[in-house]
């Protein structure tokens, strides 16, 4: 072989000593991606600030020093102070921290329940689908923010409180998405010969369709969590979020705006922070629809 | 193809029910009934419950469900009680103003982003693509207070160049109106800009690289007139939707925008209402709002249903 075709022996063996498993290769496309990397590197360092940010800002975020009220950046407070002399680089750094814990027990409670309705009826169909479909439909159509604001007058803010109302809220919509997938993948050869050798439908469900459905729910969670931030920070921006002495980036928008004339990096601190969190699920969201191999490209903004 | 419109029509009509349902249960479900808002802190146990008698507060919800949908259905959305009016008339020019943001917003934002998403398409990955896409991937991503707040900042208290709030009475007329809200109008077509140029980018560069258009450059036709007669009419078929959905959205993000602007609109009116628990202005909202979202949704379906070609020769064989 060496002798007769010699240009083979330059081309380096690529065979991986052992195959890779799905996650890896998912990974190792990942890396690839410039985005996706700068995505998972915002979002871990959220991550550490919600863990470890009390500990590491430089004054009390509650300390209010009406000496220092409305003042610019300076050495010894870093993005300046608010109305109120509290100090606006301590605020940013843990305003995050509910947000950030509610979002996230709120996408894992929307994903588990509606992932699992919806993959029941894309896979079950007739009536009951008919009927549920109906409802989510009628259910889409009530504009997002009256509802959210609605349940949040009736139950509170309280923050596990908030997680339920989001988690139950942000579900409906995936009951859609994963029906859609299941149906897509119902069709499919691999489905249809599972079925054919006679397998139980649990079988079926569990070993050929989840893990199908599961790449689609990941990049849809991913986006859901960020839709969801969007959603949190909104309400509390328009008052109907957590209340005080808690931090939280929203609120300090809402109120800092009044002297963003006199201090803008009050309102750019929380700004900042905010924007960068979403905008890091976005990159990681894209990069990861791409090394799964779904094209988010028809997504819908709803 | 008439039976395929009449069904949507009628799937219309049966998710309009079915969202008034829903829309009462919530409002229902607020701490409080009309007749203690109306009383505030003067409630006795007895004034209260004369109050909820007179109101029809003690009949079952069932009863007050029809009565209350009876009279949406033929334009009457009940009294408020908080504000001692009509909710009718409550809505009416704040509804009004809320269309006149939206209508300018769309105007301007609409062609805008489908020319822009041409060209972005056209030129994809030089310069010109690279800023405009990064520009609405911003805007599509952030909260839309942070991109109203930006803008006010950039605008209002750097340039100068416009009013950081909209000091509007809600009745003004509306040549008085848009110049003072030049503001809340580009934020709101920013936003609704991005959503429509990135699908439209997308769809253009799909279908120049698809066989049809490089026969189309194989005979030589001129490249504008392959853009504008065969790639265009193809790329805005998913468009159609993808407008339809921007303007659903549009109807929560314009809350937050009024907000924000503290415009005199269906919006702040909303918030308000939900504060103070005036049930009737809610639930009238509530159903105006949602009707507004089944309609655009039904022309959209429909649109699509007479323009694409294939979905037309599909019924008519069918």
């Amino acid at each position: 072989m060496t002798v007769a075709n010699p240009s083979y022996s330059n081309i380096k063996d690529t065979t991986p000593d052992k195959p890779k498993s799905p996650a890896g290769e998912v990974w190792d496309n990942l890396k690839r991606s410039r985005g996706g990397m700068i995505g998972i590197g915002l979002i871990i360092m959220h991550f550490v600030l919600v863990l470890i940010g009390p500990m590491i800002t430089p004054v009390d975020p509650q300390l209010m020093d009406a000496t220092v009220r409305r003042e610019m950046p300076s050495a010894e407070h870093w993005m300046g102070t608010d109305n109120t002399g509290r100090d606006v680089f301590s605020r940013s750094l843990v305003g995050g921290r509910i947000l950030i814990t509610v979002s996230l027990i709120g996408t894992s409670m929307a994903l588990a329940w509606g992932g699992f309705v919806g993959i029941l009826l894309g896979f079950v169909g007739g009536r009951a689908d008919d009927i549920i479909m109906r409802l989510v439909d009628a259910f889409l159509a009530i504009p997002w923010l009256l509802f959210l604001l609605l349940i949040v007058s009736v139950v509170g803010t309280e923050p596990w409180v908030q997680a339920l109302t989001f988690g139950f809220f942000y579900g409906i919509p995936i009951i859609r998405v994963a029906r859609a997938a299941t149906h897509d993948y119902v069709t499919r050869e691999f489905v249809q010969a599972a079925r054919a050798r006679g397998e139980s439908k649990r079988t079926v469900v569990l070993r050929e369709l989840l893990p199908n459905v599961m790449d689609v729910m990941l990049v849809e969670g991913a986006m859901r969590w960020s839709w969801m931030l969007l959603a949190f920070t909104s309400l509390s921006f328009l008052g109907f979020g957590v209340s005080p002495p808690a931090v939280d980036w929203g609120r300090m928008v809402a109120e800092n705006r009044q002297i963003m004339a006199l201090q803008p990096w009050a309102t750019f601190g929380p700004i900042i922070m905010l924007s960068s969190l979403i905008i890091g699920i976005n990159l990681f969201a894209d990069a990861l629809a791409k090394a799964l191999g779904l094209d988010r490209s028809q997504g819908a903004p709803l | 193809m008439f039976g395929l419109i009449l069904r949507r029509l009628m799937l219309a009509i049966l998710t309009l029910i079915i969202v008034s349902i829903i829309v009462f249960l919530a409002v229902e479900a607020l701490p409080g009934d009309m007749a203690t808002a109306y009383l505030g802190r003067d409630a006795t146990p007895e004034s209260l419950a004369n109050l909820q008698e007179e109101f029809g507060l003690n009949r079952p919800a069932v009863t007050r469900y029809f009565d209350w949908f009876g009279g949406v259905i033929q334009g009457d959305l009940g009294d408020s009680l908080v504000r001692r009016k009509p909710v009718t008339e409550l809505i009416g020019n704040r509804l009004r103003n809320t269309v006149v943001l939206a209508v300018a917003s769309s105007l301007i934002g609409i062609p805008l982003a489908i020319f822009l998403g041409v060209m972005t398409g056209l030129m994809r990955d030089r310069l010109p693509d690279i800023i405009i896409s990064t520009i609405s991937i911003f805007a599509m991503t952030l909260p839309e207070f942070v991109t109203g707040t930006i803008l006010i900042f950039v605008f209002a208290i750097r340039l100068k160049w416009f009013p950081a709030i909209t000091t509007v009475a809600t009745d003004a007329k509306i040549t008085e109106l848009i110049p003072n809200i030049w503001l809340p109008i580009i934020t709101l077509t920013l936003v609704m800009m991005a959503h429509i140029l990135r699908l439209v980018r997308t769809s253009m560069i799909d279908v120049m690289v698809s066989d049809y258009i490089n026969m189309a450059r194989l005979k030589g036709v001129p490249a504008w007139r392959i853009v504008w007669r065969h790639a265009l009419p193809n790329a805005m078929l998913p468009t159609i939707n993808i407008v339809a959905l921007t303007i659903a959205w549009l109807l929560g993000g314009v809350v937050i925008i009024e907000a924000v602007f503290n415009y005199p609109g269906i919006g702040t009116l909303m918030i308000n209402g939900i504060s103070d628990r005036d049930l009737a202005l809610v639930q009238g909202i509530a159903i105006i709002l949602a009707t507004i979202y089944i309609l655009v949704n039904l022309a959209a379906d429909i649109a699509t249903l007479l323009l694409n070609p294939r979905l037309r020769t599909a019924i008519a064989q069918g």
